[in-house]
């Protein structure tokens, strides 16, 4: 597991070529666009089958120029440096290409494109929704229900989500995890903060209700109703450790209660601190379990970011940690759609936070700390879960590390300390929230992981959600009236509005049809299915060259209850 | 909008001979002055100012019907024939469509000449092309069909196509058909130069004045209620298009006339910056469902989309045609398919989309004739966007209909008898012709079944034959089995059996045929219509003589089989009659019979309340019980004997079928093959299909469809009525001598033309051919309509077709003609004639060897039978 997860180009901590190969990744698309055509129909060969078996092809075809490469590809380096090596192979070798081509055109010309009931099988595999029920046939919920869907880049996918209705408190809570370094500690966190700041949130009457259940033996109220896809599992070795960590955490609330009503922000504050906390303290302590050991050991050492909203009536809060996105989808009077952040990036892109980072260490290390907009030029995110190689003091890494199982000793990765590592932590847990107050005109939320905000603008994302939501058919009629319009021109337009169409009907989701565009864009904003059919028939190896995961949630909210809120009539 | 005023300022300047001619037309641009006033009384009355009305006058006036009025509730040629395309095609599949479509061109091309008004004739040719195989040999049927009736046309290659047209993109073309003499008119001026004619020929033509209804005494018609004041008329003409079921409907006496509106998209561009030439052919791409054709300079190219837009359904008022709204999105698909053809059209500049509706019919043939409830009360309408096709042709039909009595050419195609009220269910007519339009443009194959508007009428064992792995086809309105699917196998998608070759169906169909040949089979035959005729006295038997050629007065229990002829002797219906009394009898004819028999019948017996005649098709449910062994199954189930000694062919007794009494049993199978007819009161028809099937099992008894009945009729040399027969064949021409009765002691309806006939010989003979070197499995099938060559010269075309399973070989029916070498003239066709030929049948452009034969083969008959015992009846239109 943490072998594979080398090749996450967020945290590259390989020694050696591979960490450079990072900055390979901007060099991407050039490789697309020019090597598209040979890759394009290599990449469904590559598929399904081994590299070694490709390379025999190679050989088989072109024995005397490739038997030294194949001998190469076959030890297994391919995974390093892939893309350079097709490249370079490429290009020199047109003909062999051709020869390529017209073989496989002869023989099985089909396979090299998915057909469409094929890519939505990929796209809808995760796909989720949940309507909040309605009673008495009104829904007094501001939520009207989400959708929510994942695409895998990595495999396994590191990017989690969660969905959960607060059942003691009122609320519902949603959040996207992106995993780094393993899915651990996404899987970790996806699984227990929502537990963490509905407990935050209890009023101390619960709190001692449940401590009392717990203590006489007696049934715990239930706190929490999940809203999972089947593919979302939950871990079930460590759920004893977990639950321990939490009650250790409510206890401490009834001791220290301090008798005030709760406030949203400061529980999710405490929350996020908390777990991250306590992540880190199992991971020191250990667990006589070995296989526990080796659990908590590898979810402190990956890590995780998370952007999760709670939803309760008209208030809104976002508490983010780390570079995915929450964003607010405003519809305009004029029936246009734009966009509201209710999150900030921690990454190097945001002066505030690089700022932050800089306060926090000594002069001296100013120049080493943020290093190709990368915390210690290697961390992309600026702030996370998990990540204990930047928050442990080295002395303590080495101590857990030496200490612990060999899977670990053994990894290169875990041994790896940051260069330039003077005074930890460098990391936090800590989220930035944003309260908001909904409006009838806020429509709905996103929550995403970065891997869609790197391929859409978020004002896209506004309308895409927007029409998707509200149907294509307010598509206002076209009229040629007086202007001069081509032929061309106009079929060209009418193309896109029915590729807008086809593709709205075609997802049943709002978040498979973002994740459809967010692939399959054109240069023209529309949907290319042979487009889509190629980033998704990406063997493993190559799609994290070309994509990352990609998990959202698409929350919609009641604007007739926001409506009522607003008028006091609830 | 602004193609209108263009419109508008092109006829008036081209015709103000025909402002001065038209005294009565009321001044419309300029100041209002008084509109002249109606004529209290005219002989007919023409509603509807677009092709066919004026039309419908130019004709009445030719043929010497100069007392007509023609009434228009907005301006002449405003409306449909305004915005429509203009093209004048003759490459239709139908031949009647085709025959009025040619002469609608040669009208056209003279009517400039003939009446000093600017039609903008301009003979373009056109070419239709062919993106697939199947299209291509559908172009090469139609083409083979227009070459024999003397329209020159011809099938090209894709290269031949570039150099006909500089535009079209060639390179998914496998051919094309180029028709040369097909033209471009202006639609509106052509309407109004047919106006200018027939008022010069002194028919009245108003303007602004709208029909409200229809005036109806005794089911005659009395006159026309107009919102100017009312009309005294004899005859009433429905031309109003899409409004004409409205118009039906309002008055006392509704008249149904099937047909709904749909919207009509295409789009007009400016000038291309190198102008196509006035002459560049119009382009067909039926494929890409479009047509493209020159205009001004640019282009106007429509089609029919797959997802049509009905309009009108609720029925609305007519200026809302002006206010139509272009629909772009909904063009998108056939933009792309002009793109596609003419890739250089990029950069030429749209001008507008024009929104014009069309009316379509339920079977996407147009609607003409007399309605069969008001005498005198005559419709031409519903042209499926061929108006300007047809428009001239189905004119002149309809007036030499109404001048007349018939027609000169057989329209049953077009009849509006073809239709009852069950076509008239507005929900019916909506989803139907949604199916229609896209039609248009669709690959016509044999034995397409429309799939809409379906399970209408059925019969009570509907649901168990549908268990059984029934497949289902419609006959006016009413659904009947082709054949049974067998446990565990599959046939194609719908889609995907369409096909001129072997169907898949093939062996199915065979092995039910076998069954009956061999053993017993069961054919649900419900549809069949069915009329009782009784009287008090001999008031039945008198009128029935005098309809029918061949003698009803026989003994009670038999079974007459007889045409029901016009004065020229020609079938006006083909039927059997059980004499089931002294005073009653039992008449069964086709399915598609139901109106027009009634209609006829109606006109032609005389009014007597001691003579009843009753339509009781829904009253029995008919099983046809085919093959050698169902005598015994019939006779374990009635513990009767029926061996022909007991039950002579041609035989009819009510009996009793298991605990069922009162059932109708004749021996009769209308396949020439050994069996019963059972016509079972329909509470009855499960019980007894149960116990057919029950007793029938050890005889080794199995369902059968309508596909093995026209396989077992066909190769016994049977003629259908409607397909083979209609009213210009009569029984001399086809060989049923024996079923005229001329010395039967009394007069009847064609006794005077067919007795001329025996005397003088026929012009045309029915004849069966066996196709010799055509192989089942490779060659393209024979449908019907395939042009006939005796010794290389054409002389005649077929008028059906099946495989026959026991000679295992096509046999094609069909009528030959013996056209005089030099002169072209019809001679007489004798039995030499038809012997001494070598024949040839050409399917799609190939021409396959056959032999011909005026009488069926003796050897295929299980039983010999006396000749005049030997039913020749038919009543299944394919």
């Amino acid at each position: 597991m943490l072998a594979a997860s080398c090749c996450d180009r967020r945290m590259c901590v390989c020694p050696g070529p591979r960490r450079i190969a990072i900055p390979v990744r901007s060099s991407r698309l050039p490789l697309l666009s020019d090597a598209m055509p040979a890759p394009t129909h290599l990449f469904p060969l590559i598929r399904n089958c081994e590299i070694s078996r490709i390379c025999s092809t190679m050989c088989y075809c072109h024995h005397k120029h490739l038997c030294c490469l194949s001998s190469h590809f076959a030890h297994g380096h391919f995974r390093y440096a892939p893309q350079k090596k097709f490249a370079a192979l490429y290009r020199p070798k047109e003909n062999f290409y051709q020869f390529i081509h017209a073989r496989d055109y002869a023989s099985t010309p089909q396979r090299f494109y998915l057909t469409p009931p094929q890519v939505n099988s990929i796209l809808k595999a995760n796909e989720y929704s949940f309507k909040v029920p309605e009673f008495d046939g009104k829904n007094v919920s501001s939520v009207l229900g989400f959708d929510s869907n994942q695409l895998p880049a990595n495999a396994p996918i590191e990017d989690r989500r969660s969905a959960a209705t607060c059942l003691q408190t009122r609320g519902m809570l949603l959040g996207v995890f992106d995993g780094h370094a393993g899915c651990a500690c996404a899987q970790a966190v996806s699984e227990r903060l929502f537990y963490y700041i509905a407990v935050s949130l209890l009023p101390h009457e619960t709190l001692l209700e449940i401590e009392n259940a717990v203590e006489s033996g007696r049934a715990l109220l239930p706190i929490l109703q999940w809203h999972k896809h089947p593919n979302d599992y939950f871990s079930k070795e460590a759920s004893k450790l977990y639950f321990n960590s939490l009650r250790t955490y409510w206890q401490e609330l009834i001791d220290l209660n301090s008798g005030e009503t709760t406030d949203v922000k400061e529980a999710l504050i405490n929350a996020f601190k908390r777990l991250d906390n306590d992540i880190s303290l199992e991971a020191q302590v250990g667990d006589p379990n070995s296989f526990l050991n080796y659990l908590v050991l590898r979810v402190a050492f990956s890590g995780a970011t998370a952007c999760v909203a709670h939803v309760d009536g008209v208030d809104l809060h976002v508490a983010n940690t780390g570079d995915s996105r929450a964003m607010l989808g405003v519809q305009e009077e004029d029936g246009s759609w734009s966009a509201v952040n209710l999150s900030y990036d921690h990454n190097a892109q945001n002066e505030r936070e690089v700022e932050r980072v800089k306060t926090e260490h000594p002069k001296s290390e100013e120049k080493s700390l943020v290093k190709q907009d990368r915390l210690l030029g290697l961390l992309m995110p600026f702030r996370a879960f998990g990540d204990v190689k930047f928050k442990w003091s080295i002395e303590l890494q080495k101590r857990v590390v030496e200490s612990g199982p060999d899977q670990l000793n053994d990894n290169e990765y875990t041994k790896f300390i940051p260069p330039n590592y003077h005074t930890p932590p460098y990391l936090t847990a800590e989220p930035e929230v944003i309260h908001h107050k909904l409006r009838p005109q806020d429509k709905f939320l996103v929550l995403a992981t970065d891997g869609l905000w790197e391929t859409m603008h978020r004002q896209d994302v506004a309308r895409i959600v927007g029409e998707y939501l509200t149907g294509v058919h307010h598509q206002q009629p076209i009229a040629v009236g007086g202007y001069k319009v081509t032929l061309g021109q106009m079929h060209g337009l009418l193309t896109e509005r029915r590729a807008k169409i086809s593709s709205v009907f075609e997802d049943q989701n709002a978040a498979t049809h973002l994740i459809r565009h967010a692939v399959g864009n054109n240069e023209f904003g529309t949907v290319d299915h042979e487009r889509l059919s190629k980033m998704l028939s990406l063997p493993e190896e190559l799609a994290r060259m070309y994509r990352d995961d990609i998990t959202i949630i698409v929350v919609q909210f009641n604007s007739h209850v926001i409506g009522a809120y607003q008028n006091g009539e609830l | 909008m602004f193609l209108r005023l263009l419109a508008d300022v092109r006829w008036r300047g081209a015709d103000p001979k025909w402002r001065s001619a038209a005294r009565c037309r009321s001044a419309s641009g300029t100041a209002e002055t008084q509109p002249v006033p109606l004529p209290a009384e005219a002989r007919v009355v023409i509603c509807g100012g677009g092709i066919t009305g004026t039309s419908v006058a130019y004709h009445l006036a030719k043929l010497g019907w100069k007392d007509v009025v023609l009434l228009e509730q907005g301006r002449l040629a405003a409306g449909t024939t305004r915005f429509c395309a203009g093209i004048v095609s003759t490459a239709r599949p139908v031949s009647i469509e085709l025959k009025m479509a040619d002469y609608s061109n040669k009208l056209y091309q003279q009517l400039e000449q003939e009446t000093g008004v600017q039609t903008g004739y301009v003979k373009t040719g056109s070419v239709s092309l062919a993106q697939t195989q199947d299209r291509l040999i559908s172009l090469k049927r139609i083409a083979s069909s227009l070459n024999v009736s003397g329209i020159p046309c011809e099938i090209i290659s894709p290269k031949q196509v570039a150099q006909l047209h500089p535009l079209i993109n060639i390179h998914d073309l496998v051919g094309a058909m180029y028709v040369p003499e097909d033209a471009l008119v202006l639609s509106a001026n052509v309407s109004l130069a047919l106006a200018t004619a027939a008022s010069r020929n002194g028919v009245q033509i108003h303007e602004r004045t709208s029909v409200s209804h229809v005036s109806v005494q005794k089911g005659r018609v009395t006159g026309v209620e107009t919102d100017r004041g009312h009309i005294k008329c004899q005859y009433f003409v429905n031309c109003a298009g899409q409004w004409a079921y409205e118009l039906g409907h309002s008055g006392e006496e509704p008249v149904n006339i099937p047909l709904h509106a749909c919207e009509h998209f295409y789009l007009l561009t400016h000038p291309l910056k190198e102008p196509l030439a006035n002459n560049v052919p119009t382009v067909v791409d039926p494929d890409g469902r479009i047509y493209i054709r020159n205009w001004q300079g640019g282009i106007l190219s429509g089609g029919f989309e797959k997802n049509p837009k009905p309009l009108f359904t609720e029925g609305r008022n007519q200026l809302e045609i002006h206010n139509l709204q272009e629909d772009w999105d909904h063009f998108e698909p056939l933009l792309s398919s002009l793109l596609r053809r003419m890739p250089n059209l990029e950069a030429l500049q749209i001008m507008q989309l024009v929104n014009c509706p069309e009316s379509f019919t339920p079977d996407m043939r147009c609607i003409m004739g007399e309605s069969p409830t008001v005498r005198g009360y005559f419709v031409l309408a519903g042209m499926n966007s061929a108006g300007i096709s047809y428009g001239g042709g189905a004119g002149k039909y309809l007036a030499e209909w109404m001048v007349n009595g018939y027609p000169s050419e057989n329209v049953w195609p077009l009849d509006l008898k073809r239709f009852g009220t069950l076509q008239s269910s507005r929900t019916f007519l909506r989803h139907r012709v949604m199916e229609v339009m896209p039609l248009i443009c669709d690959l016509k194959v044999p034995r397409w079944d429309f799939q809409t508007g379906r399970q209408l009428r059925t019969s009570p064992l509907y649901d168990r034959l549908d268990a059984q792995g029934a497949r289902w086809m419609e006959k006016h309105g009413f659904e009947r089995v082709k054949y049974f699917v067998p446990p565990g196998k599959d046939l194609l998608d719908l889609d995907q059996s369409k096909t001129f070759y072997k169907p898949d169906w093939f062996d199915i169909v065979g092995s039910e045929v076998k069954c009956c040949k061999e053993a017993v089979c069961v054919i649900d035959m419900s549809s069949f219509t069915k009329f009782e005729i009784s009287s008090t006295g001999d008031q039945a038997l008198q009128s029935l003589q005098y309809l029918f050629s061949n003698d009803l007065d026989v003994p009670v229990g038999h079974v007459v089989h007889t045409g029901m002829l016009n004065e020229n002797g020609g079938y006006e219906n083909d039927c059997s009659i059980a004499r089931l009394s002294k005073r009653s009898f039992f008449m069964i004819s086709p399915t598609d019979q139901q109106v027009h028999c009634w209609a006829w019948l109606k006109n032609h017996l005389p009014e007597d309340s001691n003579l009843t005649i009753e339509d009781v098709t829904w009253k029995y449910t008919a099983l046809n019980l085919i093959g050698p062994r169902a005598v015994d199954v019939l006779s374990e189930l009635s513990y009767a004997p029926m061996t022909p000694e007991h039950f002579p062919s041609f035989f009819c007794k009510e009996m009793s079928v298991g605990y069922a009494n009162g059932i109708r049993v004749m021996s009769i199978t209308h396949t020439g093959e050994p069996g019963f007819m059972l016509y079972i009161p329909i509470e009855y028809a499960l019980h007894v299909y149960n116990e057919v099937m029950n007793m029938g099992q050890k005889y080794g008894i199995r369902n059968a469809g309508y596909y093995a009945l026209r396989s077992l009729r066909i190769e016994k040399f049977f003629a259908f009525w409607g397909q083979d027969l209609d009213a210009f064949t009569t029984p001399m021409e086809c060989g049923r001598e024996f079923q005229v009765k001329l010395e039967k002691g009394m007069e009847f309806v064609g006794q005077e033309a067919l007795l001329e006939q025996k005397q003088n010989g026929v012009y045309k003979r029915f004849t069966m051919f066996i196709l010799e070197d055509h192989d089942t499995d490779m060659d393209l099938w024979p449908w019907w309509g395939e042009p006939i060559f005796r010794n290389g010269r054409y002389v005649g075309k077929t008028t059906s077709s099946a495989y026959s399973y026991t000679l295992e070989r096509h046999v094609c029916l069909g009528f030959v003609q013996h056209f005089d070498e030099k002169t072209g003239e019809e001679l007489v066709v004798t039995t030499d004639f038809i012997n001494q030929g070598e024949y040839e049948i050409d399917i799609a452009g190939q021409r396959f060897q056959a032999k011909a034969k005026l009488y069926p083969f003796s050897s295929l008959f299980a039983q010999r039978r006396r000749k005049d015992e030997v039913e020749l009846s038919g009543y299944q239109r394919e």
